[in-house]
């Protein structure tokens, strides 16, 4: 599966898109299939979301699991402050 | 310290505003990404992975109290209640809001700091020796001469799109505390029949092509050396590469060239500058100096020291360094608790710190590039209270110089260039070496870890580097042995084929145990073990014996 995934502009938050909106859990993220590009496209254009880009994942019964551990560290926070995760247990 | 005048302070105060405009523009749509990012970055504001990450720039890694308490306090406000010193003395945040930073700057501008100049291609804050101005080895306090290059390097139209970023280091010992040999410009005060002067080193760094600098001049009178480095600075925006960025820095030019071409060229441009009266009047360096002016010493000071307590002892043996001042004492704050993340001091903790500095050591602080701080003058009659206060903390771990002192970038848990995690290889080498008797019998050793190729982490210059890399999308890890960022400057060498997290941990552990069993005698620090005998030993150490 391909994710969307950005950082918002006003608070450097990441962000997943979820299929109607953004949403700050990685969780939430929707499988973009084929309207991937077309949506990265729109994203970039409307220029509130910064390095938007697509990454591969696998669904898992948790939720999508992107490929790269790079992917998965934006997903879930630091892995040394734990206290600062959103959701650990994709790491 | 240094006392902005009414040009600094106007200064600092004119770009707040300018870029309270840029990001209100920004967000209100009037501009785009590509041509805000300049502009952002401009201001030292990064987008990271999870946050923007905002670089403050503590010139020559000095601070006042004032400014490590309004540090602290930005780090409660503004971000998660902790923040960053970095390997080029500066602090950083993680978790800044665009829209905050205007507010978090004018913040910063009140205490005289500013965030300008750390991100670019640029010339980046000057660094320098974290024991200037206290060391019993020096020739003279170098930070006038470094604050002498802020001044002129700050907003220096001609050098301000440089091929690539530059950094210049000063100091004025023999030993090298600030790694010069692996900056852009290195300078080491020296003197020469009566008059102070400059050995210039140019060309080193590390990064993916990591060099040592060469020498391209013994000595340059200091009421000079502004203008050498104007010719310096000249003859790499002129020749320096910039098709190509990872051959962008000045260390490619020079290697290219020859070091004696280089040199030439150098000498050619300054023979045309020199006439032009470019360096500063002795009456501004006069200024400089004069707020330099040395501590007002207790003369009376007692110089001995009670170590009955063994722990105190402990830590005074391992981060208390000599004073050129009688009854005074150099004291290191260690932010390298064992299991800790090196280089992170909450709030409280930078408060707290900025309080002891106004109490025990004329309200100065230090960071330094292995991300430790320090409280340069402290009476020695005063290091117990310190220690006390320290310790209640958590701020007393004595451990500088040994295997747990670990230099670590913020690798893959925070940056948006990093390939793999540097502090949880960081923490779990600490936690295996975590007995501190091991330690002390292991002596000096500096391991430096960075999760990338940038370097960040000095791995090039860690007596045991650690490079992490990515693999298909996973973290892997090169081990390097043999390196060093002081006077005896060298690069280390890749040991074999790389490991995973564990297995990094475990190998650095194998490369130690074999070092303790080949070592000449305890006495032997690690890397003249290693540069005795090579890196036959640890190789079958850590790879099995050779085939």
């Amino acid at each position: 599966m391909r994710l969307l995934t950005g950082n918002i502009l006003e608070t450097g938050d990441v962000v997943w898109w979820a299929g109607t909106d953004w949403s700050l859990h990685l969780a939430d993220a929707v499988d973009v299939g084929a309207d991937g590009d077309a949506l990265l496209a729109a994203t970039v254009a409307a220029e509130r979301i910064n390095d938007p880009a697509l990454v591969d994942a696998m669904p898992t019964d948790a939720g999508p699991r992107p490929r790269t551990m790079r992917e998965r560290v934006r997903g879930a926070g630091p892995t040394v402050r734990p206290d600062l995760n959103r959701e650990p247990s994709h790491v | 310290m240094y006392k902005y005048d009414q040009y600094d302070q106007a200064i600092v105060d004119a770009r707040v505003a300018e870029f309270r405009d840029q990001v209100a523009r920004r967000l209100a749509g009037e501009i785009t990404e590509d041509q805000f990012k300049t502009l952002r970055l401009m201001n030292g504001l990064y987008l990271q992975l999870h946050a923007y990450m905002l670089r403050v720039a503590v010139p020559y890694g000095t601070l006042s109290g004032t400014q490590l308490r309004m540090l602290g306090s930005i780090a409660r406000r503004y971000d998660r209640g902790y923040a960053h010193f970095t390997t080029r003395q500066n602090i950083q945040y993680n978790w800044i809001k665009l829209a905050e930073a205007p507010d978090l700057l004018a913040e910063l501008a009140t205490v005289e700091m500013h965030a300008i100049q750390t991100s670019g291609n640029c010339i980046r804050n000057i660094s320098s020796d974290q024991f200037a101005g206290a060391a019993a080895d020096e020739l003279a306090d170098p930070r006038p001469y470094a604050e002498l290059l802020r001044q002129w390097s700050s907003f220096h139209p001609e050098f301000s799109f440089l091929p690539r970023k530059f950094k210049i280091a000063v100091i004025a010992s023999d030993t090298d505390r600030a790694a010069i040999q692996l900056h852009d410009i290195g300078l080491q005060l020296v003197k020469q029949d009566g008059e102070l002067g400059f050995k210039v080193w140019v060309g080193g760094g590390m990064g993916r092509t990591p060099m040592i600098g060469h020498v391209v001049r013994e000595f340059i009178p200091a009421r000079q050396y502004l203008s050498y480095c104007e010719a310096i600075l000249r003859v790499y925006n002129r020749y320096g590469r910039r098709d190509n960025i990872y051959k962008a820095r000045i260390k490619i030019l020079v290697h290219e060239l020859g070091a004696a071409e280089f040199t030439a060229q150098v000498e050619a441009e300054w023979a045309h500058l020199e006439p032009l009266a470019l360096d500063a009047p002795q009456a501004e360096y006069d200024r400089i100096v004069a707020q330099f002016a040395e501590p007002d010493y207790d003369l009376a000071a007692d110089d001995g020291l009670n170590r009955s307590d063994p722990d105190f002892a402990l830590w005074v043996d391992q981060n208390v360094h000599a004073h050129k001042q009688p009854g005074y004492a150099i004291a290191t704050i260690s932010l390298k608790p064992v299991g800790g993340i090196p280089g992170d001091a909450s709030a409280e903790q930078m408060e707290l710190i900025a309080d002891l500095a106004e109490r025990y050591a004329h309200d100065e602080i230090r960071v330094t590039h292995s991300q430790n701080l320090v409280l340069a003058h402290v009476r020695k009659a005063d290091l117990y209270a310190l220690w006390t206060a320290l310790a209640d903390a958590g701020l007393a771990t004595p451990n500088l110089d040994l295997v747990t002192d670990i230099i670590a970038c913020p690798g893959l848990d925070y940056c948006a260039l990093a390939n793999a995690r540097s502090i949880p290889v960081a923490q779990k080498i600490a936690e295996r070496f975590a007995d501190l008797d091991r330690q002390h019998d292991i002596g000096e050793i500096k391991i430096k870890i960075s999760g990338c190729i940038n370097a960040c982490g000095h791995h090039h210059a860690g007596h045991i580097g650690i490079l992490g890399v990515d693999k298909k999308g996973e973290e892997a890890y090169q081990l390097s042995l043999g390196g060093s960022g002081a006077e005896d400057a060298s690069l280390a060498k890749i040991l074999g084929p790389g490991f995973s997290e564990a297995g990094v941990v475990d190998a650095v552990e194998k490369v130690i145990e074999a070092y303790r069993t080949v070592r000449s005698g305890p006495g032997e620090r690690f890397l003249d073990t290693y540069r005795r005998l090579g890196d036959a030993p640890f190789k079958a150490a850590v790879y099995g014996a050779p085939a």
